[in-house]
């Protein structure tokens, strides 16, 4: 235990919560994604076949959203405390969109007269949950959190503003692409067409969301503006935007081609890049301008246990969602279980 | 309405909401293993169809209790973020562990159980079932540690700005309360799922459709063995859980027993109403001696009053009370359903007896109710407190505006109902259709047939009659 007493909890916790929220990202968010394209799929055969693409895989995606919250929560509790109040309103939108989405999963596939209202609710969750994560996102970089005596202290709606509904429609926009990219490597014949159609207005969308807050958080924040142009962190920081903007062009380039998991890796990149690059802007800060990783962390004793469980357990979790991918890997069969009555 | 109450009603609410679907897939997931293993032993094709109809349904119930299990997971933090904030360093890594050990187990493998069939071959789909329930479980633990910590706190100093801090990892995790509690439930979600295969293999019976009677009549007969041991058995685990409960939160079992003064050989208050102003009960129907028995296993066993303490440490008495009866009279109905069916099957009548099969459908919602009641008598016999004898629940809640609270209390309220209503249409359509509807029948081929085909007719026809 001794070996441990200096070690950076902080540190670790930061960046185990940035890798976690950041599959959390990646892996809802092509399902989250695939359900916002639902609305536009021309057949229901295509709503068929992209909804059996993410059947097995859907809960273990929202599994790491869990983890992540829980992870906050075990290391950095005052933070937790006062950034869950703070985004009340968002949140609270996050979970019901996600519970619906939930069950629309659940009942749409019992088929019968009322598919269509399922489709929709599985559109409307899946629209309201990745705007409300953008809009969290946005609000958290960009806005000020009112905090006295260490609880939260603002109004319900502090959030709001022009550049968390923007980061909102990125988000939303930029899970289209991953959605778009999944469903091009999932799947074949028309749904696969209607995935590449989406490709090129769904990654306009989401470059013109990234490049816009790209430009304009170091305008919001003069302390992110230092951050990014002082020397030398712009040397380790400029690869970020340049690598960003080549997945983007290769996306463009990508569309059509042969080798089908080309885009979605390339849009695995992108998204990679974009946040990191958003955790270099908060960095080293647990709550922007209010805290810091080391003022909001747990105590020793805790970080320990915790850090143990997660460095012992995940990669046994990643072998087994490993292994779910693996066993359903290559392309969806929309063929239901039992033939509708 | 202040913030407080309304923060505590839309916990109640959400939570209640939960619980439900939990207390339903733990039972019905390990039935599900039961069926598994008896398909693979003797390849009966009864057994798969009892798989494939369970899993289904399971399949439904496990997507509600996912969905709003988030919501709780986050409501930790949004609405009760001094919670949070003072009791992350003690049981904020039960949670973790929680999620690290059972949600990604049932995650992971609730894909290969529902859809994973013709993929991994049968053997590799029973392990897939056995995980998921074995998950299932360990959920329970977790979660019931925490709570059960909440209830009698140990293992833990606090700091000088109020937060909790474990001393002990394993010390937190085995409170002295946590074995009877996570006994408590995990056979409370035994029964409940037991009592709604029984009921609805009861209404296969009765509807008396032959091609299901093969299915109904072993489904029937396995849970309400099952059950004939299962009742008993949580009754004492009760009446262990209630020694305990004296032990520790004696101010919860005066509520329980609606007692006001300390006493030996004090009666037992079969019914009665509460007056917490006059702290006294009001149309009591009393059996003298049986609560000192009860409680404390003797006759001169001396039993604690409410007037023990101030009344501002008082739970709220007469939700305890009543929700303690409910949850106790729905278990006596049980128990005498399940011993019923025992004497039923002594005398060659199980699967024949029609007032029987009314009486198991009509106890398909008292496992729920018997659940729910329990959570009530847990949760506001803590009250004050969210950490018993130490955090006031009104410390605990987060700092916002009442009409955020109240706004999501209204979507949740109108939002979980809905759901519920689609889940009774969904799960009752496919009660309805009967195990047998995931045969693939050609429309013009009667159902007598198929059963014929199967070889199952001669027993169809004899349970018909």
């Amino acid at each position: 235990m001794s070996m441990l007493a200096n070690f950076d909890f902080a540190s670790f916790f930061a960046v185990a919560a940035a890798i976690v929220i950041g599959l959390y990202v990646v892996l809802d968010g092509f399902d989250l994604g695939v359900g916002i394209l639902f609305p536009l799929a021309p057949r229901a055969s295509d709503r068929d076949a992209m909804m059996a693409t993410l059947e097995p895989f859907w809960d273990g995606n929202e599994t790491w959203l869990v983890l992540g919250g829980m992870v906050l929560l075990g290391a950095f509790p005052l933070a937790f405390a006062i950034l869950l109040p703070a985004f009340y309103v968002p949140l609270c939108l996050m979970l019901f969109g996600l519970v619906i989405r939930g069950v629309a999963f659940e009942f749409r596939s019992q088929g019968g007269r009322f598919q269509i209202v399922w489709s929709a609710t599985f559109a409307a969750g899946s629209f309201i949950a990745a705007f409300c994560q953008g809009a969290v996102l946005g609000a958290f970089v960009g806005r000020n959190i009112t905090v006295s005596d260490g609880a939260f202290a603002g109004g319900p709606f502090d959030w709001l503003g022009l550049f968390s509904l923007a980061t909102g429609l990125g988000v939303v926009a930029a899970y289209g692409l991953l959605g778009a990219c999944w469903l091009v490597w999932k799947t074949s014949g028309s749904t696969q067409n209607f995935g590449r159609e989406l490709m090129l207005p769904t990654l306009l969308c989401a470059g013109a969301a990234i490049l816009l807050i790209s430009v304009w958080t170091p305008f919001a924040k003069p302390q992110i503006a230092e951050r990014w142009f002082a020397w030398p962190d712009f040397l380790w920081l400029t690869p970020l935007p340049i690598i960003a903007f080549l997945a983007g062009i290769g996306i463009l380039l990508t569309r059509w081609s042969e080798r089908e998991w080309v885009p979605l890796a390339l849009s695995l990149l992108l998204f990679v890049t974009s946040l990191a690059g958003l955790g270099a802007s908060v960095w080293p800060e647990a709550i922007p301008g209010v805290m810091t990783i080391w003022q909001a962390s747990s105590m020793h004793r805790t970080q320990v246990i915790v850090a143990g469980a997660v460095v012992i357990i995940v990669p046994i979790i990643l072998a087994y969602i490993g292994y779910g991918y693996w066993l359903f890997r290559g392309k969806t069969k929309p063929v239901p279980e039992f033939p509708p009555r | 309405m202040d913030q407080l109450l309304l923060s505590r009603l839309q916990f109640a609410f959400t939570i209640g909401y939960h619980i439900l679907w939990p207390a339903f897939t733990i039972g019905i997931a390990w039935f599900i293993v039961v069926l598994s293993a008896l398909w693979l032993r003797t390849h009966n094709a009864v057994y798969q169809h009892l798989v494939r109809f369970w899993t289904k349904v399971f399949a439904l119930a496990f997507g509600m209790g996912v969905v709003t299990g988030v919501v709780i997971s986050y409501q930790l933090g949004l609405n009760w973020s001094g919670y949070a904030r003072a009791t992350a360093d003690a049981i904020g890594p039960l949670f973790v562990m929680e999620v690290l050990t059972a949600f990604f187990l049932e995650a992971g493998f609730i894909g290969v159980m529902l859809y994973g069939q013709e993929r991994v071959g049968e053997k590799l789909h029973f392990v897939a079932c056995l995980i998921v329930a074995i998950g299932t479980v360990i959920s329970a633990f977790w979660i019931i540690s925490a709570n059960s910590w909440m209830q009698t706190p140990t293992a833990f100093t606090t700091t000088a700005d109020g937060r909790f801090v474990a001393t002990d990892f394993w010390g937190v995790v085995f409170n002295p309360s946590m074995p009877y509690r996570l006994a408590h439930m995990i056979a409370a979600s035994f029964i409940t799922g037991g009592f709604v295969v029984t009921g609805v293999s009861a209404f296969w019976l009765w509807r008396g459709r032959p091609a299901d009677q093969p299915a109904a009549r072993k489904a029937f007969s396995v849970c309400l063995g099952l059950l004939a041991v299962l009742m008993p058995a949580q009754m004492l685990i009760g009446d262990q859980h209630g020694l305990n409960t004296r032990k520790y939160q004696p101010m919860k079992l005066a509520a329980i027993e609606a007692r006001w003064d300390t006493a030996r050989r004090v009666p037992i208050n079969l019914i009665a109403w509460p007056d917490e102003k006059a702290e006294r009960n009001d149309y009591a129907l009393e059996i003298p001696l049986l609560g000192s028995l009860i409680l404390t296993h003797s006759l001169n066993g001396e039993v604690k009053g409410l007037k023990e303490v101030p009344a501002s440490e008082r739970p709220p008495v007469l939700p305890v009370f009543l929700a303690f009866r409910v949850m106790v009279g729905c278990g006596m109905l049980l128990l005498a359903v399940a011993f019923t069916g025992l004497y039923l099957r002594w005398r060659g009548r199980l699967y024949t007896t029609r007032w029987y099969q009314i009486a198991c459908m009509g106890c398909v919602p008292l496992g729920f109710i018997a659940t729910l009641a329990g959570w009530v008598v847990t949760e506001v016999g803590r009250q004050p407190y969210v950490i018993y004898g130490h955090f006031r629940t009104a410390e605990a809640v987060s700092p916002l505006a009442t009409g955020a609270v109240a706004g999501s209390m209204a979507v949740a309220f109108v939002l979980y109902n809905c759901l519920l209503l689609v889940f009774f249409w969904y799960a009752g359509r496919l009660a309805w259709r009967g195990p047998m509807s995931g045969l693939p029948t050609h429309p013009a081929v009667p159902l007598a047939t198929v059963a014929a085909a199967l070889g199952q007719i001669p027993q169809a026809t004899g349970g018909a009659k």
